[in-house]
């Protein structure tokens, strides 16, 4: 159980992990955006370059960028194959009976791998890896604001996210507990048919949801002792503010949208 | 009858990572066949940790369990055997509970084992008699017992395995004395009834002195000490910088003696001070 990352956050004190929560969540919306606008060589070069640069900037390992990464090569190469045989173009490359394979399709390919692979990076660059669960539930919170007033309980949802955030680690830890009492009783997760392994489930659900149950109970009783009741009139302890350099990163990200779509409108060389 | 050995035992979580922690450093320790051996430490000592050695749930990064002179991780896949031979009971055990019944919670065991099911009933009945539960409890659901009922019938599963080595961690935790005091004689009733080998991990020195033979001390993830109890506990100085503690009744009869009062240091029960002090009268 110990193996499972969730929360990857990656501690560090680089510009983009000191930067604003609230910023970096529109950054990797935008970023998104920006990385299908791209539609011509130059524009996925400078798309590539900046996640590049970005890599550089936050100081994250490698390593780490590339296990996040992992989970979708397949979701990649299906991908691939799917716009090399089918994508229809007019300069042939290879034929061979019923395959025909474009340049167009290739090129498809290599845009389509890297998009996702910008995507990725930049997602998880700007929210996963700089930035603490904690602090993207408080920027979720105060972007979101304004939607109370159509009477959304925002600060409700964002408790819960935390909260959940909170606890997902406590429930691993019990998880592994109740594992190993059931397996010092002799149980076996590892062996047996689809069916039998689902069962061998049972003595470690039923105990995680009592005590789920439990925990939560004791946790709303813990708030209520501490007056908790609810975002009206609850002020924070700590209070994001904007800061000279959120500005800058926000100069960067819009030179970087303008210079995509300039880039695109120039249509050098191969385009989508 | 079941002698376990520790030879050069280390572990470490989170190998390799920035996280890494050692909880575990080159322990060496023999637990004698049918003692009653206590693991004392402060929290984060890596007791737990070494307790789940004792039957395979943590395989050691480096060293040597062995279970009568076998290595228990010779065969990784007959480690089922170990865990039967070896019966755990982790901290909080009535959060293990998952059965509709107490009587099909306390077969779970015995039934991983492949033990028939005539065979079974008469171990959950054994085993519930073991740590004092009232057969009509036995059709109830785990909901309906209280918190030491819970407690007891958790123990009972592990007991109904028929154990050679019963490990128990912090089985009278959270308990109120009466609590304590019946867990704690079914435990020993266990052992009389079968000579089965004990290891119990407490945080009541109390309980240690009047329950164990031998005492393992760990302290940091290291061996402190070792040995029987009257070795440990007369080193008290040793075990008071390490944020540990000897009974009550010996820190009494040490203050006694440094008065010139001529009476035993090596006390740890308040019966035995008792007798110690009618000698002077």
């Amino acid at each position: 159980m110990k193996n499972i990352s969730l929360g990857q956050y990656y501690p560090g004190n680089s510009a983009v992990h000191r930067a604003d929560p609230r910023m970096k969540l529109i950054f990797s919306f935008l970023y998104i955006i920006c990385s299908f606008l791209c539609s011509n060589i130059l524009s996925f070069v400078l798309l590539l370059f900046s996640a590049v640069l970005l890599i550089f900037v936050s100081r994250i390992p490698m390593g780490l960028i590339m296990r996040s990464i992992k989970p979708i090569l397949f979701i990649l190469a299906f991908t691939v194959v799917i716009n090399i045989f089918w994508t229809s173009g007019e300069t042939v490359l290879f034929e061979w009976r019923f395959i025909h394979i474009y340049l167009e399709g290739v090129m498809n390919a290599i845009f389509i791998v890297l998009r996702i692979f910008v995507l990725i990076v930049g997602a998880s660059l700007f929210l996963t890896y700089t930035t603490t669960p904690i602090a993207l539930t408080d920027a979720i919170e105060q972007l979101f604001a304004p939607l109370k007033k159509i009477k959304i309980p925002v600060h409700e949802f964002a408790m819960m996210m935390t909260i959940a955030l909170r606890f997902i680690p406590t429930l691993i830890d019990e998880t592994d507990k109740i594992m190993s009492a059931q397996k010092a009783r002799g149980a076996d997760f590892t062996s047996g048919s689809l069916i039998k392994r689902a069962k061998a489930l049972i003595p470690i659900l039923i105990p995680l949801f009592v005590s789920s149950f439990r925990r939560a109970d004791e946790l709303a009783t813990a708030m209520e002792c501490r007056c908790y009741h609810g975002g009206e009139g609850r002020t924070r302890m700590s209070i994001l503010h904007y800061r000279a350099s959120d500005f800058v990163w926000l100069f960067i990200m819009i030179a970087f949208g303008a210079s995509i779509i300039a880039l695109n409108i120039l249509s050098i060389g191969y385009s989508m | 009858m079941a002698e376990i050995r520790l030879e050069n035992v280390s572990y470490v979580y989170s190998e390799g990572t920035p996280y890494e922690i050692s909880a575990l450093d080159d322990i060496n320790v023999c637990i004698k066949s049918g003692s009653v051996t206590g693991i004392i430490g402060h929290t984060g000592s890596g007791k737990s940790t070494l307790v789940q050695m004792l039957n395979g749930l943590v395989k050691p990064s480096a060293g040597k369990v062995l279970l009568d002179g076998e290595d228990i991780w010779e065969k990784p896949k007959e480690i089922g055997k170990i865990r039967a031979k070896v019966g755990l009971v982790m901290q909080y055990p009535e959060y293990q509970l998952f059965e509709e019944t107490i009587r099909a919670d306390i077969a779970f065991g015995p039934k991983n084992m492949g033990i028939d099911e005539k065979e079974i009933g008469e171990r959950v009945l054994e085993a519930a008699d073991f740590v004092g539960l009232a057969h009509d409890l036995l059709d109830k659901s785990p909901f309906d017992l209280s918190g030491g009922q819970k407690r007891r019938a958790a123990i009972a599963g592990i007991i109904a395995m028929r154990p050679e080595v019963l490990v128990l961690d912090e089985p009278a935790a959270g308990l109120d004395p009466s609590g304590r005091e019946m867990i704690m004689k079914s435990i020993m009733g266990y052992k009389a009834r079968t000579g089965a080998t004990i290891v119990i991990v407490s945080h009541s020195m109390e309980d240690m002195a009047k329950y164990c033979d031998e005492l393992i001390v760990l302290s940091s993830g290291k061996l402190l000490m070792s040995g029987k109890k009257e070795e440990v506990f007369g080193r008290s100085e040793e075990l008071t910088s390490v944020g540990l503690d000897v009974p009550q009744i010996t820190k009494m009869m040490n203050l006694l003696t440094k008065m010139g009062i001529p009476v035993s240091d090596s006390v740890y029960t308040v019966d035995d001070a008792l007798n110690e002090i009618y000698k002077l009268l």
